[in-house]
């Protein structure tokens, strides 16, 4: 009875999981199916997770049930108290979990075979030293980006002389180390080292990256987690955990590539982590005379516009001015404007963090455009309302050889008629350029908090009108 | 371990690989924060390992194994909640159509 409970039904449980994360993924991919999908993935986990408990292996459940409930009990505290605008943050945190579970497995299953008196073979060596280094620097990564994003330091990169040599010679150190563990795992010592070299890779990784750069690293931590949990398979060789964890990874560096297209950085870039290398700006300065404007010359402009356009950025996120956006939108249609949403690929720091919010905000969904939809409107629009955007609008992208964001695809917002920034002070954008837009004629500034800015304009919207 | 049971492991890594891209490669932008933390929750299935180790005979891999499943739990149970919060947030607007706004604005 015991062995075909353990050969047998959990292997089979095992499978219908495996089979629950494709389906669900599979329909998560689409809009319509998405929730279902979600709900498949998730029973696929509690499907192997009961399974599980039934291992001949496991002699005593204390631990694992407190560890069970104190996990569930913290997970449900974060997903339910956060807000929408912390997104990136939580799943950078949740990132780190995730990685150091399969971290901590692999330690425990390096210890496990150390003591139980057998050479650990050449594969499982393999297996464990990539589940560790995936695993550990994924941990560090993801904490120092939870870091930058909740604004516990400055999220400008942070560089220094000599910062790549020293970042390859680590990585080639570990890498050796790791070499020398398959021929001789037995060398204890080493193995921990292994172990500190990745966490402390994972920061310097990081390290450079300033915040705007973040839906890559968000979306490359995702993919090393998942690629740490399929290594965790081949050591315990558990095919449910490869294949969940290969979806995770394949997904996650999908994505990555995607941003990456997005910024027009290539993929070797993403691959080597290199792409928050420091580009000394050496762009052309721009000068000139900023035009500042009140709410009320906003309203002017705002009101008697055929077409609107609205281009949320971060800065709309740190001020919360989602809610606030949609009632202007909504003010605006009421008075016979076509109100427009355009999201840059990259707005934001993770892959759709201006959809999540202007959902949440309830922007119906088909006034919510992609880059290239909305860059054909521009020029028939009268008014792009910026928040809290600005690298992903800046024509130095197009004109000047020598910026640093040179080639990426922007929004063509100087196409409409008049641009509105809005702006929490003079500062350039994250990529530390400065934005020509803002001195030009047409183009118009609003400075203070988005928040505020736009509930003034609503205001004087809802007081003027009809 | 036997050169088989390699081998077999190999192969689903490869299917699961070029699974992993068919499926997600055409998602619409509006789902990527979802689909991240989906995702996200779904490579915690590492908790299948931490499970069995939290309840293992050797007092070292018991302590680590316990993190383990604490940790990945989190990452489960919070990365399912959220992409549920979500989604519920996008359910109503993607009907499209007015019934869709109208549901949205109650």
């Amino acid at each position: 009875m015991e062995n075909i409970l353990n050969e047998v039904l959990i292997p089979l449980s095992y499978l219908l999981a495996s089979i629950l994360f494709i389906f669900g993924l599979k329909q998560l991919a689409h809009p319509q199916t998405a929730r279902r999908g979600m709900n498949l993935a998730a029973a696929g986990m509690l499907v192997a997770i009961v399974g599980t408990l039934f291992h001949h292996d496991i002699i005593s459940y204390e631990l694992i049930i407190i560890g069970l409930v104190l996990g569930s009990l913290i997970g449900a505290g974060m997903s339910i108290w956060m807000p929408m605008t912390a997104m990136p943050q939580r799943t950078a945190l949740s990132h780190a979990f995730g990685a150091l579970a399969a971290s901590l497995v692999g330690v425990a299953e390096y210890w496990h075979a150390l003591h139980s008196g057998q050479p650990i073979e050449a594969y499982k060596m393999t297996a464990l030293g990539f589940e560790v280094l995936f695993g550990s620097l994924t941990v560090t990564g993801s904490l120092l980006a939870f870091a930058k994003l909740q604004e516990l330091m400055r999220g400008t990169p942070i560089t220094y002389k000599g910062q790549n040599v020293l970042n390859v010679s680590l990585f080639a150190l570990a890498a050796f180390i790791f070499v020398y563990l398959i021929f001789d795992p037995a060398q204890t010592t080493l193995f921990f080292i292994m172990v500190g070299l990745s966490f402390l890779f994972g920061i310097l990784l990081v390290l450079p990256i300033g915040a705007a750069d973040m839906p890559v690293v968000m979306s490359l931590m995702n993919s090393y987690a998942g690629l740490a949990a399929a290594a965790t398979g081949f050591a315990i060789n558990n095919k449910v955990l490869i294949i969940a964890g290969t979806l995770d990874g394949f997904s996650g560096f999908i994505l990555s590539i995607l941003m990456c297209k997005a910024m027009n950085r290539s993929i070797t870039n993403v691959l080597f982590g290199a792409f928050g290398s420091p580009v000394e700006d050496t762009a052309t300065a721009v000068q000139g005379e900023m035009r500042e404007i009140g709410a009320e010359d906003a309203v002017m402009q705002l009101a008697y516009a055929r077409q609107v356009v609205f281009v949320p950025g971060y800065g709309l996120a740190t001020a919360q001015a989602q809610h606030v956006v949609r009632e202007l939108g909504e003010a605006l249609e009421h008075r016979g404007v076509q109100v427009k949403y355009a999201i840059h690929p990259v707005a934001g720091r993770m892959p759709g963090h201006m959809n999540v919010l202007l959902a949440e905000a309830n922007v119906p969904y088909d006034e919510v455009l992609e880059l290239d939809e909305i860059n054909r409107d521009f020029a028939q629009t009268d008014v792009a309302f910026v928040i809290g955007a600005n690298d992903v609008t800046n024509p130095a992208a197009k004109n000047d050889p020598k910026s640093s964001i040179y080639g990426m695809p922007i929004l063509d917002v100087e196409k409409a008629k008049t641009v509105l920034f809005v702006k929490r002070s003079m500062a350039t954008g994250y990529a530390g350029v400065e934005n020509e837009l803002f001195f030009r004629d047409n183009t118009m500034m609003l400075f203070g908090d988005a928040k505020k800015v736009c509930e003034e304009v609503v205001k004087s919207i809802g007081g003027g009108g009809h | 371990m036997n050169v088989e049971s390699i081998i077999s492991s190999l192969y689903v890594f490869s299917l699961a690989a070029f699974l992993g891209y068919q499926v997600i490669s055409k998602v619409p932008p509006l789902l990527h924060t979802p689909l991240m933390s989906a995702t996200n929750a779904i490579s915690a299935i590492s908790v299948v390992g931490a499970i069995i180790t939290a309840g293992s005979q050797s007092t070292v891999s018991r302590v680590l194994g316990f993190i383990a499943v604490t940790s990945a739990m989190i990452n489960v149970v919070g990365g399912f909640m959220i992409t549920d919060r979500m989604l519920r947030m996008f359910k109503d607007k993607i009907g499209g159509g007015e019934s869709g706004k109208k549901e949205a604005g109650k």
